[in-house]
């Protein structure tokens, strides 16, 4: 099989064996669920309940607002206690609603449809939107916004994205092998929806039996499975569509200006099962792991379950936790209060011990250029970074700041330890600022 | 389930395991095979001159940022190295005081002036080197021929006097560490393996010679082993903090030392040349990265 790559990238230490291999286990609901009213890029929906309301599973309590939005719903049945700002993993209070659970699980009444590829395109779209489905690879771009590019573009391709490049990861993984059926149904309403008539599913080469099974079940249906070299950023959005295609994302443009829609494995899922059965996104994969965990695990978690819980349920910290991050460890975020929910966009829980949290002092760049050989959107990152310090923010946005894709490798990379990333996103605020100022 | 001792900073989380120091060791140790067959080749000499200019280079280094009140960085092993191949690149019965006096100047003059590690635009070797060879011509190109003392005037390159297989070991004279190709090789494969040493500047800067001196029917084994070329390609032109930072700029680089080189030494009036090419393309580094900066992923494409 053919490997497809790209340029730059790093290797960190994957650590995926800690969980490739365990089977995906439902985590039983909370007595209380935290469900924040942002979880997604764009703007927050609207509440819709009430303190003092009775819901049920998988009703709406929260409206999209905007053009750019998505709605939630309760993950439990049972009676909203407070709608309120409480603290997320953004680091912010978010407006959430806070339901305590009865525990019956009384549903609302949804429907299904017993064949979904029967849909048409527009029926698929509005279930997706109904169901509240965001990008599940981490970014949380609601699913129906990207359903709905502008009408001049073609979608040639749909891409699904199984690299979970992301080191200790395997949510998608399990869901690849576990749930493939739903995964190629997935993809296929997916490429309907936008009338794309290609469909190619990128899994990185360390996932074998992924690739293997979607492989057993895509010959049927036209679907192309190529394996991706085993590498990080691999599953990034534009490094993947180079890798495939070999086309590139204009500046600052969308990949539908050249014809392709991209979804992770996960998000197509949750599309099969909500078309299929009418459930919206109130559960989601992620993998718990890290050599702070007793017992890495893959785990079916309901949306608003606290992180702490989670973190029980996989056995506990081993010793001191020195950092508890939300997603991988490249791009996740660190946490300090654990009480934060698991919102549509965590892809895992990692923590790590005090042993593998090390702090560094930045030393001097040596201009050893490892971190322009990296970078997988080719910058020189040791120079915005210099012209960030400096306050150069017009040199540094020359220097193609704005196209930074904060996949952290420069710093990863940087022998001198330096916080490169951290001074590329100051530029970006900065440049950002500087652009509203020009417009106001 | 204790939160508040959790360490709270941004992406990434994780780290190379690679450090500035573990570099500059990893050259140290690629010039360990070089600086041994200088020793097999020129006996106590060899030891006499590495050492004196390493513990120089390391000496003047932590004097200096004593002097200026700031932390002394000598454990980065950046002098180490500094002083290892100006010591190989010197002649083998040069005077001990005047090692020093070269480590001193490339410390002094050719880094901490400019602010110390990662800020000095020449190679501080080569500015010890430089310095030394305007200051005592005669000593820096009187070369003792191998297993002996007996005194010569003139490297191969110059002499014309050896066989193919005498260069390829280095049986030879010559500066310590440029003799034996058969040992810069083999540090070069180090380097090369552990990452520390990009393919484009030897290979434009070596390929550069062969080129031309095919084109003006030089003996290429000659432009090639007879010299400082090898030791300077891979050890020097190297040199991270000096050369430039994007790929295509090191081509550029590599090739323009190959082109000076060639220069000076069909057309200049200097036997060698080496050291003037690497210097004059460290000047010319800051313009280079401007002239070749690496296209931007998704710029100048088209939409479908
Ligand atoms: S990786 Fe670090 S030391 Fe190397 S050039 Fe970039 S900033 Fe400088
Ligand atoms: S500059 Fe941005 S895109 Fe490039 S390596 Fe660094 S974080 Fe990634």
């Amino acid at each position: 099989m053919k490997i497809r790559n790209f340029r730059g990238g790093v290797h960190p230490e994957y650590n995926k064996h800690f969980t490739s291999d365990k089977p995906i286990k439902v985590l039983p609901a909370p007595k209380q669920v935290v469900i924040p009213l942002t979880q997604h890029t764009g703007a927050a929906a609207e509440p819709t309940v009430a303190k003092g309301d009775a819901v049920l599973l998988g009703q709406e309590i929260g409206k999209a607002s905007h053009a750019v939005s998505a709605s939630v719903h309760s993950s439990v049945s049972g009676t909203v206690v407070a709608v309120e700002p409480r603290p997320a993993i953004n680091g912010r209070s978010v407006l959430s609603v806070v339901i305590d659970n009865d525990g019956r699980d009384a549903a609302e009444s949804m429907s299904g449809h017993h064949d979904p590829i029967q849909l048409s395109a527009e029926e698929i779209k509005s279930r997706v939107e109904a169901a509240g489905i965001v990008g599940l690879g981490g970014a949380a771009f609601p699913t129906s916004v990207k359903l709905n590019p502008p009408e001049d573009y073609k979608i040639e391709y749909l891409l699904l994205n199984g690299s979970e490049c992301e080191p200790y990861l395997t949510a998608d993984q399990r869901i690849m092998e576990e749930h493939t059926e739903d995964v190629i149904l997935g993809a296929k309403l997916l490429a309907k929806a936008v009338g794309a008539d290609k469909i190619v599913i990128a899994v990185e080469a360390n996932k074998p039996e992924a690739i293997k099974k979607l492989q057993a079940l895509a010959g049927s249906h036209q679907i192309e499975v190529v394996a991706l070299a085993i590498k990080y950023p691999a599953g990034g959005e534009k490094q993947l569509i180079k890798a495939v295609l070999g086309r590139e994302v204009p500046s600052h443009g969308l990949p539908s200006q050249i014809g392709v829609l991209v979804q992770n494995v996960q998000t197509a899922w949750a599309t099969a099962v909500a078309c299929r059965t009418g459930k919206p996104l109130i559960e989601r994969v992620l993998t718990v792991s890290g050599d702070g965990i007793k017992e890495p695990s893959n785990f079916l978690v309901r949306v608003g379950t606290p992180f702490k819980d989670v973190i029980e349920a996989a056995g506990g910290f081993v010793g001191e936790p020195g950092k508890v991050i939300a997603g991988g460890p490249m791009m996740g975020l660190a946490q300090f209060d654990l009480d934060v929910p698991v919102v549509k966009g965590v892809s895992g829980i990692l923590v790590l011990s005090n042993k593998m949290v090390k702090q560094y002092e930045p030393l001097p760049c040596i201009k050893c250029a490892r971190c322009v050989d990296v970078c997988p959107v080719y910058l020189m990152p040791v120079r915005i970074e210099l012209y960030a310090m400096n306050g150069m923010w017009d040199h540094a946005e020359d220097y193609g700041a704005m196209d930074c894709i904060e996949c952290g490798c420069c710093t990863y990379i940087c022998p001198s330890k330096r916080e490169l990333l951290d001074w590329i996103r100051v530029a970006k605020t900065e440049i950002v600022e500087a652009q509203r100022r020009q417009t106001s | 389930m204790e939160g508040t001792r959790l360490v709270l900073s941004p992406s990434p989380h994780v780290r190379d395991e690679d450090t500035t120091q573990k570099i500059m060791l990893t050259v140290a140790a690629a010039l360990v095979p070089v600086w041994a067959a200088a020793t097999y080749f020129f006996g106590f000499d060899s030891i006499r001159l590495v050492v004196a200019s390493a513990l120089a280079a390391m000496g003047s280094e932590a004097l200096f940022l004593a002097l200026r009140r700031k932390p002394i960085t000598i454990s980065d092993g950046s002098a180490l190295v500094t002083g290892m191949l100006l010591g190989l690149s010197l002649p083998p019965s040069l005077p001990t005081w005047m090692a020093v006096f070269g480590a001193f100047v490339a410390i002094v003059v050719g880094k901490q002036v400019f602010g110390g590690l990662g800020y000095n635009p020449f190679n501080p070797a080569l500015v010890g080197r430089a310095v030394l060879v305007a200051s005592f011509a005669t000593q820096m190109t009187t070369w003792t021929a191998p297993f002996t003392d007996a005194v010569t005037q003139a490297t191969p390159l110059v002499s014309g006097t050896a066989g193919y297989s005498e260069l390829f070991f280095g049986t030879v004279p010559g500066s310590l560490g440029e003799t034996s190709a058969l040992a810069i090789l083999l540090g070069g494969i180090i380097l090369f393996y552990r990452g520390v040493l990009d393919y484009r500047i030897p290979v434009g800067f070596i390929g550069t010679v062969v080129v031309f001196s095919l084109l003006f029917g030089q003996d290429v084994v000659y432009q090639l082993l007879g010299g400082s070329l090898l030791f300077g390609a891979v050890f020097m032109a190297t040199d991270m903090v000096t050369s430039p930072i994007t790929p295509v700029g090191r081509w550029v680089f590599g090739i323009g030392c190959g082109l000076i080189l060639v220069v000076i030494r069909f057309w200049g009036s200097l036997p060698e040349g080496l050291t003037y090419s690497i210097l004059l393309m460290n000047a010319l580094t800051p313009l280079i990265n401007r002239w070749t900066r690496p296209r931007i992923y998704g710029r100048g494409v088209k939409d479908a």
